[in-house]
């Protein structure tokens, strides 16, 4: 593989990788915050608050899995190579 | 797929350890006729078929009004996928689809479990390892293909060609972005659970490589937690569509 290719990939693997985590860190940041709030304010409700809570953190952690995709992509099945 | 020369191989750092090798892109080939299939992916979707038939015909052959053993597992996972269902398609129409969405679950959560609970690496193969079906992309893409054809479906048996009211129904302008939206669903429930699932052992593999006793023991636990929550994500998913494509977008005040 040229190695120019190869240090543009891997370079291009890690931002990737760590772009795509700043979004939805803030955001499953955001929606666990509220979560716990909801469960000081009522307590009751903890079980459905925590269910729902975790399908959409599932939600956005599958937008960081995106990156990871294209970061898997460049560093295994390299299309450029 | 055939997969290029592999980066990771010349950087030539994760062939330090044998047991916890990285294996990503080699596949045990199997040739059938001019095709090409990974092998080690229908061995093991067979062996997950073979589990959950196993598990329906033991709870299902000697069915007694007090269940107890595994009558009353598969008796408790019927009425969670069914509860499932019914949270997200409604009350009146649920029913035809509890099978379809009750597969892909158990389909899923069992295959992705017997990726990170059975020690797949005792099991010698020619090439390639075997490991969860759904970590190959080629799994999660049928998976969500069937997705698409059955909202697909449920649209049109509901409402025949009067589906494709839907595409224009608040406005024309939108029409570009309706069309898309049927190609981005499969993409993205294909992406979601193929990638977490890879990403789940390629963190397990990278840790074991680094630290091989006991630090990787939460971390796979974090994954077995994770590959459940998109077996349920998957199956929720794939109900939310088809209840989508069952209202349209106008009827929601209708009732």
């Amino acid at each position: 593989m040229d190695p120019l290719v190869q240090a543009a990939s891997v370079v291009a693997a890690a931002l990737a990788i760590g772009l795509a985590a700043i979004g939805p860190g803030i955001g499953q940041g955001n929606a666990s915050g509220s979560a716990v709030e909801g469960i000081a304010r009522q307590p009751e409700a903890e079980g459905k608050i925590r269910g729902t809570l975790l399908l959409t953190l599932a939600f956005m952690e599958s937008l960081t899995i995106y990156g990871l995709v294209i970061a898997l992509v460049l560093l295994f099945a390299n299309p450029f190579s | 797929m055939h997969y290029g020369s592999l980066l990771l191989d010349s950087i030539g750092f994760f062939d330090s350890l044998p047991l916890a090798k990285l294996e990503v892109g080699h596949h045990f080939y199997w040739h059938i006729g001019n095709k090409t299939v990974h092998g080690q992916v229908f061995i093991n979707t067979w062996i997950v078929i073979g589990l959950l038939l196993i598990a329906s015909i033991a709870a299902t052959r000697n069915i007694q009004r007090i269940p107890s053993g595994i009558q009353n597992l598969m008796e408790y996972a019927l009425e969670y996928v069914r509860d499932l269902t019914k949270a997200q398609i409604g009350e009146k129409e649920y029913r035809p689809w509890v099978p379809f969405v009750g597969t892909l679950f158990l389909f899923i959560f069992v295959a992705n479990w017997s990726g990170a609970l059975v020690p797949w690496k005792l099991f010698e193969i020619p090439e390639g390892e075997l490991a969860a079906p759904t970590n190959d992309i080629n799994t999660t893409v049928a998976l969500a293909l069937l997705v698409s054809l059955a909202y697909f479906f449920a649209g049109f048996r509901k409402k025949g060609l009067g589906y494709f009211a839907k595409y224009i129904e608040p406005t024309p302008v939108l029409l570009p972005i309706a069309i898309l939206e049927d190609f981005t669903k499969p993409l993205s429930l294909s992406f979601r659970l193929f990638g977490n699932i890879l990403a789940d052992e390629l963190v397990v593999a990278v840790l074991v490589l680094l630290v091989p006793l006991f630090i990787p023991l939460p971390v796979m636990m974090l994954g077995l937690f994770t590959s459940a929550i998109q077996a349920l994500v998957f199956a929720t998913l794939a109900a939310a569509y088809i209840h989508e494509a069952l209202e349209g977008h106008g009827e929601e005040e209708a009732h």
